[in-house]
């Protein structure tokens, strides 16, 4: 099976402190540090273990400037076999309708059988997975978190409301977002990066990909980010503050006197 | 006829030639005729397939150790000559339990003695006056004592050895389910095998002697209440038939015993009798540090290894395998183990015992000729990851084994070939993660890593080593600079060096992780990287000593760094102080009773067990008990750096042991060296319930206290 996954860098929510700069246009950037979307790591491991099992290649992609592909070789370190970076001035700005048209001519430049997103990425809004099956007119299923090969269709299992399961049939070739916690992803060192430091990595533009640039990048931009801000607090709302165990003898206390905890 | 008569019927044959040899009354096996076949046949043909079968073991068994990584084991040798000196001959770890170790030293000593005894015994089965050189004057007649009552001696250690086996039953020698059947038959079958030996041998010189005192020939000298003497006193009663068939059997028995003993060593866990000598000579000289990935690779060609840590058994090196031949059973290092004690899936003997097994099973000695087995991936098969992840690599284990069995070096290499292999569980992947961006495993911004010196009192200044020159560098390490609690031991630790009269500074947001537990956890290049910077930014800011208050930061860069000024712990700087007059502390003001606990990465790993006393009973007044478990058999808090983020499955945590074992020394205060203890000790206290009755302190907090 050969399976397409999309993948994307972003700040790492986990070893940052995001704040929001002066005028409110976006993130403090100067001292962040960048990894793969935790979920879309979750989807190559998906990904490997498919094609260990059942053979096949496994190919990454993403989209954005130079530095993405850091990214790509952290996955390939993983074991993806190759990845495709996809990156011109003229995408920069796309929104998530711009994403999907580009990862849609990524899909047809090749010939994949499935193709795998992140469920969401942490800067992002969930949007991409659906729009590219759509676009390519394939089935799609989010929130998978359990995919199994049968033939030439896939059984993907979805935790649904209340934590109950539902496992669908799909037929191939589809679009799948994956969950987290579908497996575990395997560790990454800076060895393994390193080994594949000089593989050969494609970067695709308007030209290979035949896109009308006006349709991606800020020119085809539909959706517009107006502001950035931190919520101001609300009625009843109270921030705890102080040391790690400070809160939580507070939150105790709260809910013992709310009655949460008897 | 009955067997009496037969032997009758020979000895009156044999009588003619015995005349000439007027000594002995008895005809030497050498001499003796079985139904028409001389026994001296018997004499030759045992030693020689004796011999040759433990000839073919030995080979195979040495095989996989031609296969296996390197190892560094012929430096030090003066240091490693000491060690079987004291290790093994001297079986100086030995009492360290009291009855199980006489038992041993007495079987030992025994064997040691009697193994001349057994090999010309060899010889007198050929040549029946034979004599080892050396030994026919006095010497052979102090000898001859020596070996009566060694034999004696044997025998009933063993008597006490299976009581202890088949009654007491010590729970370290029980085998766990999981690991397989009970080892008991066999350690009843060895003992009985070493019985026979003694009896045997006894009842072969008794039977003569016996003989001899019958005839009024010369009789030799028998050591008195000893086995020998026993059983000649018995048999004075018996006809010289059953003595002259009593002495051949005897004789027999003993010569097939002790080869078939001698082959049967190699196929357990007696193998340590023989192999355990070479273990200790080539046992670990040096302590603290880790081993290099391999030996031979220099660190900065670790990229061109193909692959990293140990996957298959011959990966490990020709020291480890023999560490597997040589583990003795015994369950000292298990029972000394805090994972096993808190019912982690980790029991270092285990650790020892699958390894063998699987050597033996991948070299089968039998049918002749059989296929070596192609080695199987380790993880999954014979070791679980979670069993690996488990070791706090607190050194109890090694500081235990009689003969030298290491742990630690194992399973970090079977954790680098888990890292090589992406098998980090999630828990440990994103501290590895952050420190690769941000150089601390709580990914917390590198230029924060200063702030704890804002909390500092007036008057106490700390420089930044790198805009300003210092003469000693605080290493303060991540736990302390970014832990809220922890911070206290950073301005602790500023505090007593600033009124120790040092001129001192840190490196700031140019400090990494030290990294003790990234090496110990098996991310060899992580460490790597961590190890350059750290090493570049130290020796760029001219510092000429180190100081730190974390022991794990002591520990590795001392240890596992290479080319730093000397590193010092915060403690040994404080008794120094002391001791010149430099520091002075004032008198404890309170009741409370204190009890000091040993860092594993300050104690154990590096010997450092007084200094911290020494800074404690500075402090005039203050009561200072003893846990049972201090120095080297100190137990572990539950470890330290990436430990704290591991989530293993354990039905308890050491700390809370710990707590409880200070509790029950009569503390209410536990005085520690290390961050890294103190979170476990605090986070215990709570566990245990005993808040209110315990508290946990670092001994830099507390002697920052009592500054006059
Ligand atoms: S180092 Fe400590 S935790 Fe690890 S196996 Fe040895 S005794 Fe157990
Ligand atoms: S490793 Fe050492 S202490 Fe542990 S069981 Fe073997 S011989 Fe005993």
């Amino acid at each position: 099976m050969d399976i397409l996954v999309c993948v994307k860098r972003v700040p790492d929510t986990a070893e940052n402190e995001i704040e929001v700069n002066k005028s409110g246009s976006d993130i403090e950037r100067d001292d962040l540090v960048y990894s793969v979307n935790e979920w879309d790591n979750y989807a190559v491991e998906e990904a490997i273990q498919i094609r260990d099992n059942v053979g096949g290649t496994v190919t990454v992609v993403t989209i954005g400037d130079d530095e993405s592909e850091e990214v790509l070789r952290r996955e390939m370190a993983m074991g993806a076999d190759s990845g495709i970076l996809v990156s011109d001035k003229a995408f920069e700005g796309s929104d998530g309708k711009g994403i999907a048209t580009l990862l849609k001519a990524v899909v047809e430049k090749g010939k994949y059988d499935l193709i795998l997103t992140g469920a969401q990425a942490d800067d992002g809004a969930g949007q991409v997975g659906g729009m590219l099956a759509a676009m390519l007119d394939y089935p799609y299923a989010s929130l998978v978190n359990k995919v199994e090969v049968k033939g030439d269709a896939l059984t993907v299992g979805r935790e649904i409301e209340g934590g109950n399961q539902e496992m669908n049939e799909i037929s191939l070739p589809c679009v799948l977002s994956i969950q987290t916690g579908i497996n575990e992803p395997r560790y990454v060192g800076i060895r393994g990066i390193r080994k594949v430091a000089s593989v050969e990595i494609p970067t695709y533009g308007p030209g290979d990909l035949g896109v009308d640039a006006s349709l991606v990048g800020t020119a085809g931009e539909k959706v517009k980010r107006l502001d950035y801000f931190v919520p101001v607090l609300g009625e009843g709302a109270e921030m705890l503050e102080g040391s790690t165990e400070d809160i939580i003898a507070k939150l105790i206390e709260y809910l013992k006197a709310k009655g949460g905890l008897k | 006829m009955d067997i009496h008569s037969f032997f009758k019927y020979y000895i009156k044959i044999r009588k003619g030639e015995q005349e000439q040899n007027m000594e002995n009354a008895l005809i030497a096996p050498a001499q003796y005729v079985f139904l028409f076949i001389p026994t001296i046949i018997f004499s030759l043909l045992i030693p020689i397939i004796g011999v040759a079968i433990f000839a073919y073991i030995m080979a195979l068994r040495m095989a996989p150790l031609a296969k296996a990584a390197p190892d560094k084991r012929f430096d030090q040798i003066p240091q490693r000559i000491f060690n079987v000196l004291k290790i093994w001959l001297a079986q100086y770890r030995q009492p360290r339990y009291r009855t199980a170790g006489i038992v041993h030293i007495v079987i030992f000593f025994g064997f040691l003695i009697l193994s001349i005894r057994s090999c010309s015994l060899v010889i007198i089965g050929l040549a029946p006056d034979f004599v080892m050189p050396g030994f026919d004057g006095v010497i052979g007649h102090i000898y001859n004592v020596l070996k009566d009552y060694a034999a004696t001696g044997v025998l009933i250690a063993c008597c006490i050895a299976a009581w202890r086996r088949v009654v007491v039953k010590p729970a370290r020698y029980a085998v766990p389910a999981k690991y397989g059947k009970d080892h008991t038959a066999e350690a009843l079958f060895v003992l009985g095998l070493i019985s026979t030996l003694m009896i045997s041998e006894s009842l072969f010189e008794a039977t003569e002697v016996a003989a001899n005192a019958k005839a009024g020939l010369h009789v030799e000298f028998l050591a008195p209440l000893s086995l020998v003497w026993f059983f000649r006193l018995m048999l004075m009663a018996a006809s010289e038939g059953v003595l002259q068939g009593l002495h051949i059997i005897a004789y027999y028995i003993h010569d097939l015993t002790f080869f078939f003993f001698l082959c049967f060593l190699p196929l357990g866990k007696h193998f340590h009798v023989i192999t355990s000598l070479f273990n200790v000579f080539f046992m670990r000289v040096r302590r603290g540090n880790i081993k290099p990935v391999r030996y031979g690779i220099d660190e900065d060609a670790l990229d061109q290894l193909e692959s990293f840590g140990v996957k298959k058994i011959e990966d490990f090196t020709w020291k480890h395998l023999l560490d597997f031949y040589s583990c003795a059973d015994c369950g000292r290092c298990s029972d000394n183990c805090p994972a096993n004690a808190v019912g982690r899936p980790l029991s270092p003997r285990f650790i020892s015992i699958k390894g063998r097994d699987t050597l033996f099973k991948n070299y089968p000695i039998y049918p002749y000729g059989a296929a070596f087995k192609k080695s199987e991936p380790l993880i999954g098969s014979v070791y679980e990851e979670d069993e690996i992840w488990s070791c706090t690599t607190c050194g109890a284990c090694e500081q235990e084994c009689p003969i030298g069995i290491e742990y630690i070096d194992k399973i970090v290499d079977l954790r680098r070939g888990m890292v090589d292999e992406g098998l980090v569980p999630q828990s440990l992947q994103k501290p590895l993660k952050a420190i690769e961006k941000r150089g601390n495993p709580w990914g917390k911004m590198e230029k924060k890593r200063a702030e704890w010196t804002s909390g500092l009192p007036e008057g106490v200044t700390v420089k930044d080593i790198t805009k300003e020159p210092a003469d000693m560098l605080y290493f303060v390490d991540s736990i302390t600079s970014y832990d809220d609690r922890m911070q206290s031991i950073g301005q602790a630790t500023a505090m007593i060096l600033a009124k120790g009269g040092a001129d001192f500074g840190i490196l700031g947001k140019d400090e990494k992780d030290a990294g003790n537990e990234i090496r110990r956890f098996g991310e060899e290049m992580l460490f790597q990287n961590v190890k350059q910077m750290n090493t570049e930014a130290i020796l760029e800011s001219g510092a000429t000593r180190i100081v730190t208050a974390d022991p794990h930061a002591y520990n590795v860069l001392k240890n596992d760094y290479t080319g730093l000024p000397p590193v010092t712990h915060i403690s040994q700087f404080i008794a120094q102080s002391v001791k010149s007059g430099a520091l002075r502390l004032k008198s404890a003001q309170d009741n409370k009773v204190y009890t000091y606990h040993d860092p594993c990465y300050l104690g154990r790993h590096n010997d450092v067990y007084d200094d911290p006393r020494a800074a404690l009973d500075a402090i005039s007044g203050l009561k200072r008990v003893e846990m049972e478990r201090c120095g080297d058999r100190s137990f572990c808090c539950g470890g330290g750096g990436l430990m704290l983020f591991y989530e293993p499955e354990e039905e308890q945590r050491m700390g809370v042991l710990r707590v409880e074992m200070a509790a029950k020394a009569g503390a209410n205060v536990i005085v520690t060296a290390c961050p890294f203890c103190l979170v476990n000790m605090e986070d215990a206290i709570k566990v245990a319930g005993l808040e209110g009755q315990m508290e946990a302190i670092d001994l830099s907090e507390l002697v920052a206290q009592h500054l006059a």
